[in-house]
């Protein structure tokens, strides 16, 4: 079990307020992501939940029980942290085993779960190293070993693939989310990239200056962004936007489209440009096109074949049904 | 060549500070050696002066004074190891605290290392371990005890002391900044592992800080070897606080034996090399681990 929920929590440092009231339900086995720009509170959340910073007011459930004031130990949950956090002068079993120590478990429980959580997170050939021994994939995997032979009722996940490179990182990706659908616990994972955000979640928390932006899934947060701030952070490459008179023709005081939603021609469109730099990715292309217009460069993502070089007139028309109308203030016009 | 135009350039301007710092050295070892085969007692024009073979290192071991010394300098080199590391360790976990004036707090605890060895012996000596008018005399007769009189009825205890508070500074320095680099994820991650606070020290902090700790105790045993002044001035040697340097001075500048001193004077070079080869392998194991 693990639902949690957040009930009009705060948080304070001084005079600061980083996260104003702040309602948020986590549903039991849930695979939820907290995503936004660094600085906006996302961590600090995380630790609320956790219990390692104290709430400055509201209330924080977990499987109905009100932990608010519970000591973080007493919580259930297990944390991987950004650095791993590994405790550098034991070895990797006794790294794995120090949290089920501290319970007092007996000698041949440790054993068999320490056991049970290398062979799932395939440690077994290291258990005697010590962690500075140990690529940053293998660190990642022992600090969530650490994390799973204590049964949680929830695991908390602070930007862990923040510090291994690309490679890698998509790698432990799939890796986590592979565990998540075995075990089926309620994981928290909060991360500033939206790629791992998409592909992870099952429900995306976008947060902007401690604020919650739009809950959702994956898709929902891509078809319908509830405003202007999540459709410019949610898809890659970012969303386009217009203001003014081509706004104004849809009725609204910005229009946005994605990238992936814009015809391309050399002959006829909806708007002229001259196509700036071209990124080739080989399956796609991503132009970077100056509309004759003025204004911002449109990017379009046009297929991998596409040839068009630099300096290059083009037209590009929208996609209707996949525009996205906004309001002054920022929110989605329906 | 340039590079090896510039290297033996380089040697040559060295060879000034390595011959200096050489002799500075060299000089006195030799001067000690040569000594110690000697007899050699400026104050008594009756003995004549020649050489003795290995006389002096035998009458230096054989006399009553030479083991108690030795047990002396070890107890008084271990008491104040212990109490530094201990109440170092301590107070770095205090002083890493944030509190209101951390600043002026860390420099008045750093301020007894500057202070000199004679001056701090002398200022704990008369202010606080004078029997009739120390601040400890008063402090006893106010809870209506007996006052100590510290320096004869437990001079050892006083000498490592007054050592300890000067070498206490450098400990907690040492350690506080040990303790500064200790990744605070690492006490966040035990603390959710379920760790009460003192196993959090004993499994996490005080791990972290072992390198920090075999540092002070190489450090501090060396110096702490040759602690001099603060018997000097305190029991002048008496009460049983003779330690090996101050048996060496006595034989030198009290008898008048330079031969038999300077044998004492090879045997301490001895000894603090030995520990020194001993502190340096558990040193150099701490940092391949």
């Amino acid at each position: 079990m693990g639902r949690i929920v957040l009930d009009k929590v705060t948080k304070r440092f001084g005079s600061v307020e980083v996260i104003p009231p702040l309602d948020l339900t986590i549903e039991d086995g849930e695979f939820t992501v907290f995503v936004g720009p660094s600085g906006c509170g996302k961590s600090t959340l995380l630790r609320l939940i956790a219990g390692l910073e104290d709430l400055s007011s509201g209330h924080i459930e977990i499987d109905g029980a009100d932990v608010s004031t519970v000591p973080p130990a007493k919580r259930g949950l297990a944390m991987v942290f950004q650095s791993y956090a590994l405790y550098p002068h034991m070895s990797v079993r006794k790294n794995i085993a120090f949290p089920l120590r501290m319970a007092k478990l007996d000698q041949a429980e440790i054993d068999r779960r320490v056991s049970n959580a290398a062979q799932v997170l395939n440690l077994n050939d290291y258990l005697d190293r010590r962690p500075g021994q140990l690529s940053g994939g293998q660190r990642q995997r022992v600090a969530i070993g650490r994390a799973i032979v204590r049964e949680p009722s929830a695991f908390l996940f602070d930007e862990p693939l923040s510090n291994l490179d690309a490679a890698l990182r998509v790698g432990m990706r799939l890796e986590i989310s592979e565990l998540h659908k075995r075990l089926k616990t309620t994981m928290i994972y909060v991360t500033h990239d939206q790629v791992e955000a998409m592909t992870m979640a099952d429900k995306i928390v976008v947060l902007r200056a401690g604020n919650i932006e739009q809950v959702g899934s994956p898709l929902e947060l891509y078809n319908r962004p509830r405003n202007r701030f999540v459709a410019g952070f949610i898809g890659s490459p970012k969303m386009n936007f217009l203001e003014g008179a081509e706004a104004a023709k849809h009725g609204a005081h910005a229009i946005g489209f994605r990238p992936e939603h814009l015809g391309i021609s050399l002959t006829e469109g909806e708007w002229k440009g001259t196509v700036g730099v071209a990124e080739h990715l080989g399956s796609d292309t991503f132009l970077h096109v100056h509309p004759e217009s003025g204004g911002e460069t449109i990017t379009v993502r046009v297929d991998g074949e596409f040839s068009a070089r630099h300096g290059d007139i083009v037209y590009l028309t929208p996609v209707a049904e996949k525009i996205h109308r906004f309001a002054a203030d920022g929110l989605r016009i329906q | 060549m340039a590079t090896q135009h510039s290297r033996s350039a380089a040697r040559l301007m060295m060879a000034p500070a390595v011959i200096l710092l050489l002799g500075w050295m060299l000089i006195p070892l030799v001067m000690t050696l040569w000594f110690s085969f000697r007899r050699f007692l400026p104050n008594r024009p009756d003995i004549v002066p020649g050489w003795v073979g290995f006389d002096n290192y035998v009458r230096f071991v054989t006399s009553s004074a030479f083991w108690p010394s030795v047990q002396t300098t070890l107890i008084i080199v271990g008491g104040a190891l212990l109490i530094t590391i201990v109440l170092g360790v301590l107070l770095a976990l205090l002083l890493d605290q944030p509190m209101w004036g951390q600043g002026v707090v860390r420099i008045l605890v750093i301020a007894p290392f500057f202070v000199m060895p004679t001056v701090s012996a002398l200022v704990w000596k008369n202010i606080f371990m004078d029997p009739v008018n120390g601040l400890f005399a008063h402090l006893w007769r106010a809870f209506g005890a007996e006052p100590v009189v510290w320096l004869s009825d437990a001079p050892i205890f006083s000498i490592i002391l007054i050592v300890s508070w000067q070498w206490l500074p450098f400990a907690t320095l040492i350690l506080l900044t040990a303790i500064q680099s200790l990744d605070s994820e690492q006490l966040e991650a035990s603390e959710m592992d379920g760790a009460p606070p003192l196993s959090r020290f004993f499994y996490i902090i005080l791990p972290h800080l072992s390198r920090a700790i075999t540092i002070v105790i190489l450090i501090q045993t060396i110096f702490l070897l040759s602690v001099f002044a603060e018997i000097f001035v305190t029991t002048g040697g008496a009460f049983g606080t003779r330690t090996l340097t101050y048996l060496i001075f006595q034989r030198v500048l009290e008898s008048q034996n330079v031969g038999l001193g300077s044998a004492g004077g090879v045997y301490a070079i001895i000894l603090a090399n030995i520990v020194a080869v001993f502190l340096m392998r558990i040193v150099g194991k701490n940092l391949d681990a």
